[in-house]
């Protein structure tokens, strides 16, 4: 933590403006990462995001709920039919008039379609599904919509981006704009693209989702951070979606 | 760790050499760091390795794992991913069919995950 | 039953080494975390992992709470003849699950 609170005392020393990261300079998280992590990734028979994609797999055809159904009696084969999916989320939803991530959709499935019980949050199920569906937009650029409606909501999703927060009072952009590629506490800091989620972090052990990650973050920088689900969540979401897009989907990541 | 390596190896001294013990030298987080340890041996029924033991300096146990291998192995070299709680030593032992011990032992700088969870 | 994921190649030459990838679910609870109380979370791990060949074991590790959590074992095994390769992963509890492949053998 004293660590932190150098960098934080530097970075506001250091009359920083902020400096988006050029197109032609983005990077993802894997380029950053070590030769380990990155062959960690590139193995699917070693990768252990892949043993969600597995579950995943088997979920899709899992009949559930009331209406007894399962998300290939409507959908299909995913391999086919949910090619180019994952990377167009968060997506606008005309129902309810603001975008929605993919774990949302997922469970308007499940509660709408097939009326069965929402999944939590980071529950293995939901991340099995989320990390399979992902999984079908594998080496396919992020490309999330451009239309008008969700303007205010990548705005939104623009302005959290650069508000400092927390009792560090540091903002995103400041480390992942301005300081990425530099170490904090070891690790080098990444420009935050979301191009592999769900990802398999070594922190947790464990598959986890983007809000989580940011959640993270936001307890790094000692703010409240939001809840699962939350408006300011999707918009973040769909703010670093944009300015990711063209980057190369990977789910699912290996980061550390 | 040393008294746990003794109580494999009994009275024998490891002689350094014939095993590769590879592991990165830093590493971005210890729960999961990649691990291949390889040992020189034609792997026949004559001559082939029986077991290779891997232990730690600093983690609140030395054990990390014990692979038994034999003649129908064909081949002397195991990988997994192992935990290391600090920078430490990682050490491997092999023992040959013929009784014979030998080690080898690699130092891991271990750093921590900057914006976690607490 | 823990998502398993077993690579090895299905057919082989007679005399070939086989390398075999194998990785399971797993936490892995070394028993040395705490939770939100401060409570230890008790000891939790896949203790032991063996791979037969036809009945006979042809490798077996003895693995500990320093195995990382998902534990990924990659190891080999000459090809002798056609048959079954079973992998069995036991618990502290004594819970075991095993999962088995085929290969050819020319």
């Amino acid at each position: 933590m004293r660590s932190l609170l150098a960098v934080a005392l530097a970075l506001l020393a250091a009359a920083a403006m902020a400096a988006e990261v050029a197109p032609e300079a983005r990077r993802s998280g894997y380029d950053l990462a070590s030769p380990e992590v990155r062959a960690m990734q590139d193995d699917d028979t070693a990768n252990p995001g892949m043993l969600w994609v597995s579950q995943g797999e088997s979920l899709w055809a899992k009949r559930a709920g009331a209406a007894a159904l399962s998300c290939q009696d409507c959908h299909g084969e995913a391999r086919t039919r949910m090619k180019g999916v994952a990377a167009r989320y968060p997506a606008f939803d005309a129902a309810l008039g603001r975008p929605i991530d993919l774990e949302q959709r997922i469970n308007l499935c499940r509660t709408e379609r097939q009326r069965a019980e929402s999944l939590a949050w980071e529950s293995e199920e939901l991340l099995a599904l989320t990390a399979f569906v992902a999984r079908q937009s594998h080496g396919l650029p992020i490309a999330v919509d451009d239309s008008p409606e969700l303007k205010p909501f990548s705005a939104l999703g623009d302005e959290l981006f650069h508000r400092r927060e927390g009792q560090l009072n540091l903002s995103c952009s400041q480390c992942h704009d301005d300081n990425w590629g530099k170490r904090l506490a070891g690790s080098v800091i990444p420009q935050g693209h979301p191009s592999g989620y769900p990802v398999y972090r070594l922190e947790w052990q464990s598959l986890g989702s983007l809000q989580r990650r940011l959640r993270n973050c936001m307890t790094g920088v000692r703010t409240e951070p939001y809840e699962y689900g939350a408006p300011e969540a999707v918009a973040l979401e769909l703010y670093l979606m944009e300015r990711a897009r063209g980057m190369t989907i990977e789910t699912p990541a290996v980061r550390p | 760790m040393n008294e746990a390596i003794r109580r494999v190896v009994g009275e024998a001294e490891p002689q350094p050499g014939k095993v590769r013990l590879e592991l990165p030298s830093i590493v971005e987080n210890g729960n999961t760091v990649p691990l291949a340890v390889s040992v020189d041996s034609p792997m026949t029924e004559a001559e082939h390795v029986e077991s290779i033991h891997i232990f730690n300096q600093k983690n609140p146990q030395p054990y990390v794992a014990a692979f038994h291998l034999g003649a129908r192995a064909g081949k002397a070299r195991v990988s997994t991913r192992i935990r290391l709680a600090d920078s430490q030593r990682v050490v491997a032992i092999v023992r040959l069919n013929d009784g014979s011990f030998w080690s080898d032992s690699a130092d891991v700088i271990v750093t921590l995950a900057a914006c976690t969870e607490q | 039953m823990a998502r398993v994921l077993i690579n090895l190649p299905e057919s082989a030459k007679r005399g070939e080494v086989i390398e075999i990838k194998t990785l399971i679910q797993h936490p892995m609870e070394t028993g040395y975390r705490l939770d939100s109380n401060g409570a230890k979370i008790p000891r939790d791990i896949i203790n032991r992992f063996t791979c037969t060949y036809n009945g006979e074991e042809v490798f077996h590790a003895e693995l500990f709470p320093a195995i990382a959590a998902n534990p990924f074992i990659a190891f080999s095994t000459l090809a002798t003849e056609s048959g079954e390769l079973v992998f069995s992963w036991a618990d502290d509890d004594g819970q075991t699950q095993t999962e088995s492949r085929q290969i050819v053998v020319e």
